[in-house]
């Protein structure tokens, strides 16, 4: 796995054609991780020019927007777009739904001018145009895959397509649930939630989220975020189907599919 | 006589709109400036297809197609009303009828489809509501008046629609008689549904007997006309009105950006700027230093207060939320409640005791609960959902930066994220140069 850094490339006099906002949960989070693994793995398959900031990036300021800081959003927001300019950076693929909204929505008023796209876009135009083959690995064909929409990815943002795009591209069998899209329950896990104990209700929303999952008889519960991956598999412990119902980043099946 | 007696109701019934319409407007503008002049075209564009056209309330076909009929013949009878408004005033009987001849049986057999099809619906609504009690018109915050003021609409629609009828039923039966004021001679109007009804309902009665019915029936609707456009100011129902201007104002932004605060990014600069002098006069040295976030309605801006005045109660937002699903207390309609009445109660104020009157009331506190917009997850649902574009989401936002930011209130947990976010730019406690350490673990 080969994972260049913008401070090395720039020593190197070199310019990626791509940063990878990695996020905080897919730096720290043990289960996220495995996703940025996976998609440093397609990015490195495919050849893409990209690099990380490494120890050079901190949190995008999203969580503490959402609670209300302000103050703290627009000092991260700064002092990121700070370290970004410097390295010119042109375009951005973030692994974080909400990294992926901070960055294309709230940093431009603050200077940060960059193309932002969600890993599911770019993963899609690497299948597009024939850079990545889903040949030699596992199979999916004919499984029942359901995609759970991140709220940052698709109302926040109306990427809806993108990754439904991918889990049609493993051949596998999309089904929705009944609430999808436009339509999509939260996780429960936005707007800082994923910080804190939820308010006194008579049920999670990461439960109530779970059973319209397995209510479509899926084998793979498929999401796009990594908070939304951890209130699902949480969600499926809950109801004891861990060993029949996995949950998994779309960029983990397209890596798995192309036997990364 | 008549005459008189109308003209006096009409500008009774107007002038008193005009003068409540201006204070719903002198309500909103207490609203904090935004900028919602940009692309107008884009902005007629939404109001045609999501105000005139309903594009949203489709995605729940049933109620759309109820709400569909109602709203038809509400925009279709407005011509019946000028007719009203020009017999009253001059004296005649169908002033219409011998100028547009066939296209008049046409246009008023039209209109009397339609309301039987909103009579239906309305039928319809008063079960949904009533009898079938459909969770989103029994939750808690429509306990008591809203209710009630949901019902006396269908209500005044019936009793509208009933007058509509019986003016007509009992016109076709005095024409058919030569009776009615409208010629001297026999003859038949042919309007679609009171050719029949008329007949069976009053077939037997004396011709004095029909004239008062068509009168009460005329007067009956117009009444009911100045009643409701009167009681829009007051009610849940002024959306008819304000759906237009408010989704002409809608924000145009992708849904998941949230304002930057300008005031912030003031401060912010001057933090980080090493060259920056701190002592140096503010730009505007006059202007009060503005809160924060927002405490009460007049800290919120004036297309918050326009969204509250637009909210129908249809609760889409709350059927939708996923907060309120799993028994949590935030409502986003109740947001929208509270922000109206608390703005209504700050006018009246306003009004009374002179601008910026202090009742030592606030809308997070008093209204609201700390509780019920710390459950939001800010997933946009109850934004997407709403068929005016009302945003609900926005005023949590600008309350919880009130709690942040000025009153330091935060969940206790949060605090944590919070401080770990500066200390270490992570929301856990792992410092900023492990972050990279995923790329040597296998």
């Amino acid at each position: 796995m080969r994972v260049p850094t913008m401070a090395e490339m720039m020593a190197n006099g070199e310019t990626p054609e791509i940063l990878f906002w990695v996020g905080c949960a897919g730096s720290f989070d043990d289960r996220a991780k495995k996703i940025t693994k996976a998609i440093v793995k397609i990015l490195n398959k495919c050849q893409v020019n990209f690099a990380v900031l490494g120890t050079e990036e901190s949190c995008s300021g999203d969580p503490a927007k959402r609670a209300g800081n302000e103050f703290t959003f627009q000092m991260q927001a700064m002092m990121n777009i700070e370290v970004m300019n410097a390295y010119e950076v042109k375009k951005i693929v973030t692994a974080c739904p909400h990294c992926f909204n901070t960055l294309k929505n709230e940093y431009p008023e603050l200077g940060g001018n960059y193309e932002v796209i969600h890993h599911t876009q770019l993963i899609q135009d690497l299948i597009n145009t024939g850079k990545l083959a889903l040949e030699g690995g596992e199979t999916f064909k004919g499984k029942k895959i359901t995609f759970h929409d991140p709220c940052y990815l698709g109302r926040a943002n109306d990427v809806y397509e993108a990754p439904r795009s991918l889990i049609e591209k493993l051949d596998a069998e999309l089904v929705e649930m009944k609430r999808c899209k436009t339509k999509g329950l939260c996780c429960g896990a936005g707007g800082a939630q994923m910080f804190k104990e939820a308010e006194k209700g008579n049920k999670e929303i990461n439960v109530e989220r779970t059973e319209d999952a397995l209510e479509t008889q899926a084998e793979i519960i498929a999401t796009g975020c990594p908070f939304c991956n951890t209130m699902m598999t949480d969600g499926v412990k809950n109801f004891e189907k861990e060993g029949d119902v996995k949950v998994m980043d779309v960029a983990e099946l397209i890596a798995h599919a192309a036997d990364l | 006589m008549e005459i008189i007696l109308f003209a006096i109701l009409l500008s009774a019934g107007v002038g008193f709109f005009a003068y409540n319409a201006w204070k719903v407007r002198y309500n909103i503008l207490l609203g904090q400036d935004i900028d919602r002049s940009d692309r107008k075209g884009e902005r007629i564009k939404t109001m045609i297809l999501v105000a005139f056209g309903q594009k949203k309330m489709f995605s729940r076909p049933i109620p759309a197609l109820l709400h569909l009929a109602l709203y038809v013949a509400f925009i279709i009878t407005q011509i019946e009303l000028i007719e009203i408004a020009i017999d009253g005033l001059s004296g005649h009987h169908r002033f219409f009828y011998f100028k547009l001849g066939g296209f008049y049986t046409f246009m008023i057999s039209f209109i009397e489809i339609l309301s039987v099809l909103a009579f239906v619906a309305t039928l319809a609504f008063l079960i949904r509501r009533n009898l079938l009690k459909l969770p989103r018109f029994t939750m808690k915050e429509l306990i008591g008046w809203p209710t009630k003021d949901a019902n006396l609409i269908l209500l005044m629609e019936i009793v509208l629609i009933c007058c509509i009828f019986s003016m007509n039923g009992a016109d076709e039966v005095l024409y058919s008689r030569g009776g009615s004021h409208v010629a001297f001679a026999k003859g038949n109007f042919d309007f679609a549904i009171s050719s029949c009804l008329g007949p069976m309902l009053f077939e037997n009665l004396s011709i004095d007997v029909l004239h008062v019915i068509e009168r009460i029936g005329w007067w009956g609707h117009i009444l009911m006309v100045f009643a409701f456009l009167n009681y829009l100011p007051y009610s849940k129902h002024f959306h008819i009105l304000l759906a237009f201007p408010n989704t002409f104002y809608s924000n145009l932004e992708q849904k998941g950006k949230f304002t930057n605060m300008e005031s912030v990014t003031n401060e912010v600069k001057l933090m980080l700027d090493p060259n920056a002098d701190p002592y140096a006069t503010p730009a505007n040295p006059d202007e009060a230093p503005k809160r924060f976030g927002a405490k009460d309605v007049t800290d919120l801006t004036w297309k918050n207060l326009l969204d509250a005045y637009t909210c129908t109660e249809c609760g889409r937002c709350s059927s939708s939320c996923p907060a309120n699903v799993t028994g949590k207390l935030l409502s986003p309609r109740k947001i929208m409640m509270d922000t109206r009445d608390r703005l209504v109660e700050v006018g009246e104020n306003f009004r009374k005791h002179g601008k910026g009157y202090d009742d030592g009331k606030s809308l997070i506190g008093d209204y609201i609960t700390e509780e019920e917009i710390w459950a939001c997850t800010s997933c946009n649902a109850c934004v997407q959902e709403c068929p005016v574009n009302i945003d609900p989401l926005s005023i949590i936002v600008d309350l919880r930066r009130y709690l942040v930011m000025e009153e330091s209130k935060v969940p206790s947990e949060l605090t944590g994220m919070l401080t770990n976010i500066e200390n270490n730019g992570a929301p856990w406690q792992f410092a900023q140069t492990e972050r990279l350490n995923w790329a040597n673990e296998d």
